[in-house]
């Protein structure tokens, strides 16, 4: 059991000995990380009873730092593998922070299937719009219009709305961040990890490396302006006027829709008494 | 010891189940595929009966990875299915190599490529066993041609992957999981079932996920339990952390590679039929060896010296064996479903590989003991 009356500190929940990470200096991910740790600290979990499933990119690189249970699987698969874990040993709290092609482009039929189970699993989505860990090519998350390695000419790939997507998919927690709003952010990590259900955090991140480069948006701080000027809180005034700013906040909390393993122990109680 | 009680009439998919259950399986991830699926079927029924969980997946993919994630939570876990669902578990089967997770996948093979002959037998998938994943490794495949067979290879398939922590292939095909006979469920006890192999090392004292025992085995540690440790499809040092020295990258190779293929005495299971003088040896497996068998007795009963090798284990391939059973026939005739994959492992085993012949059949039939007979009598210089 964590103690959260202890200051939070860091060396706490890594594990230094693989420390430097591998991330570029300015990347969002290590500001989402201080989110979760915090999130975890707050909560008083203990460290024993988190799985931290991830796939590959560099987000997936997470849960290698980590002081929980971590499972650094293949490109796409980290909720399937997760829901093997959760499935199997309930009580356990399965998060499985994923970086937007992971989790939405391979990984895309393992997202709203974890979503239509409703397994109580916190999904993160780390929305940096580019894979970088390949060198900077498009993802489904990056947008008509944007330069990429592999768009020269830019793209002309529509991208998906992760909050509309997951709470189309039967997601019964949604709820959407950036990195520049790392308090906020904590906040909503904290809510979904102790959500009974599928929950999905999108925390908006930037990449200097490549897509910044690519698109001119400026260095990493420009960068997180940019993500403090193009979102609101949702319904906020300033949309009537920007409708195009992204909405942040909590868009989805819903608590009446049965999870899955609970559910499951249900079938298992019925099986038991013979009653198929 | 048995009694009326352990009689079944069932499919051969079903003896796999009674199998599976027997071993101790407790969570099983699938997808619906034909021939494999009353695995499945009677695994939903049958799990949550027992307290086990059973999951039908979104697809072929995410069930191999949720039994690897069950896995490592402590459970003996299982996927069923036939050739284009394994295909695409291959990825996560080279996961479960690397991680060395211990789990069971039961390919029911049908004809293929691709879509192929869904409803229909084949053993085309031989190979694909042993390198369907990508990048070097071994692996252990293991086949069976009657339900007795395959309840005991199943439980064998639990054993061997919690003994060398590792993916076992059950290597089914159509016939023998669709067919119906009689199955006798062994007593608990009759048959040794190998549980999970935990660690010893107390709480508070550092856990290496994967550095070797005296005897190469790796204790594990249950996810949820004290040691807290990483788990990755990369190559990794003892604390299971990334790492790509090249020293790290080509021990970790040599012993995915050497735990199996040093142990093939232990791991290599077959069955002899009237060998011990045969001129003319039969090397077959799956449904393919019981016509190899119905043949062979035939043949004997006009005083042919014949007899069969049924190969059960196929990978790692028990060449040691091949060439000891073969070594005074006059000819060696391979049976079986494909364009000749066992044959070539067999020419390369034995001390004189021009007298290796195959006896094949690849339209989704049967291979009858009248196609092997034609095959015998040209090789005797018979005629047709």
């Amino acid at each position: 059991m964590s103690d959260n009356t202890k200051p939070f500190d860091f060396k706490d929940y890594v594990r230094d000995r693989y420390f430097p990470h591998m991330w570029c200096p300015g990347c969002g991910h290590g500001i989402v990380l201080g989110s979760l740790l915090r999130a975890v600290h707050e909560l008083e979990l203990d460290k024993n009873e988190i799985v931290m499933a991830s796939g590959i990119g560099c987000s997936s690189r997470i849960s290698g730092y980590v002081d929980f249970h971590s499972l650094h699987t293949i490109h796409g698969r980290a909720l399937a593998f997760a829901s093997g874990v959760k499935l199997s040993k309930p009580h356990l709290k399965t998060i499985v922070p994923m970086g937007d092609g992971d989790a939405l482009a391979i990984g895309g039929n393992h997202f709203i299937h974890a979503a239509r189970r409703n397994i109580d699993i916190t999904a993160i989505v780390m929305n940096n719009r580019i894979y970088g860990m390949t060198g900077g090519q498009f993802s489904p998350l990056s947008g008509p219009g944007k330069k990429a390695t592999t768009a020269p000419y830019t793209t002309i790939d529509n991208e998906f709305d992760v909050v509309k997507l997951a709470t189309a998919a039967g997601a019964s927690f949604v709820a959407r961040s950036t990195v520049f709003h790392a308090k906020e952010a904590k906040d909503y990590l904290k809510k979904a990890i102790m959500h009974k259900g599928f929950s999905v955090v999108e925390i908006l991140s930037q990449c200097p490396t490549y897509f910044g480069r690519k698109n001119k948006e400026g260095d990493a701080a420009q960068m997180m302006e940019n993500l403090k000027a193009n979102t609101v809180p949702i319904g906020s005034k300033k949309l009537e006027s920007t409708p195009g700013l992204i909405q942040r906040g909590i868009f989805v909390e819903d608590t009446d829709r049965p999870e899955y393993c609970e559910a499951y122990d249900k079938i298992i109680e019925t099986a038991m008494k013979g009653n198929a | 010891m048995t009694n009326s009680n352990n009689i079944r009439f069932i499919q051969g998919n079903e003896a796999c189940v009674e199998g599976a259950l027997y071993a101790g399986v407790n969570f099983f991830a699938g997808y619906p595929i034909t021939p494999s699926t009353e695995i499945a079927e009677h695994l939903a029924q049958r799990l949550p009966a027992a307290g086990g969980k059973f999951i039908q997946m979104e697809d072929e993919i995410a069930s191999m990875a949720a039994i690897i994630g069950a896995s490592l939570t402590g459970n003996k876990v299982m996927t069923a299915t036939s050739g284009p669902g394994f295909s695409l578990k291959q990825e996560a089967l080279g996961y479960a190599c690397m991680a060395e997770i211990p789990c069971v996948i039961a390919n029911v093979q049908r004809g293929g490529p691709s879509t192929g002959n869904p409803t229909h037998v084949s053993q085309g998938d031989v190979n694909q066993a042993r390198w369907g994943t990508h990048g070097d490794h071994s692996i252990i495949a293991m086949t069976a041609s009657n339900h007795q067979d395959v309840f005991k290879i199943t439980v064998e398939a639990f054993n061997l992957a919690e003994t060398f922590r590792t993916p076992v292939i059950l290597l089914l095909d159509e016939v023998v999981g669709h067919m119906r006979e009689k199955l006798t469920i062994p007593e608990t006890g009759d048959m040794p079932v190998v549980g999970r192999l935990r660690t010893a090392v107390p709480k508070g004292v550092d856990y290496h996920p994967y550095l070797p025992r005296e005897d190469g085995r790796l204790p594990m540690s249950d996810f949820g339990s004290e040691h807290r440790y990483n788990v990755t499809g990369l190559f990794h040092d003892m604390w299971g952390f990334p790492n790509n020295d090249p020293e790290v990258v080509s021990e970790l190779l040599r012993h995915l590679v050497d735990k199996i293929e040093n142990n093939k005495e232990t791991i290599c299971m077959y069955k002899e039929h009237m060998l011990e003088d045969a001129d003319y040896v039969l090397i077959s497996y799956g449904s393919s060896a019981r016509s190899a068998l119905h043949i062979a007795r035939n043949r004997r009963k006009r005083g042919v010296k014949i007899g069969v090798l049924e190969l059960q284990t196929l990978w790692p391939f028990p060449a040691e064996v091949v060439r000891e059973k073969c070594a005074n026939a006059k000819a060696v005739l391979v049976v079986e479903m494909n364009m000749g994959q066992v044959v070539t492992q067999v020419k390369s085993a034995v001390d004189n590989p021009d007298n290796v012949f195959l006896a094949n059949r690849i339209d989704g039939q049967l291979i009858s003991p009248t196609d092997i007979k034609t095959v015998l009598r040209m090789i005797q210089g018979k005629g047709v």
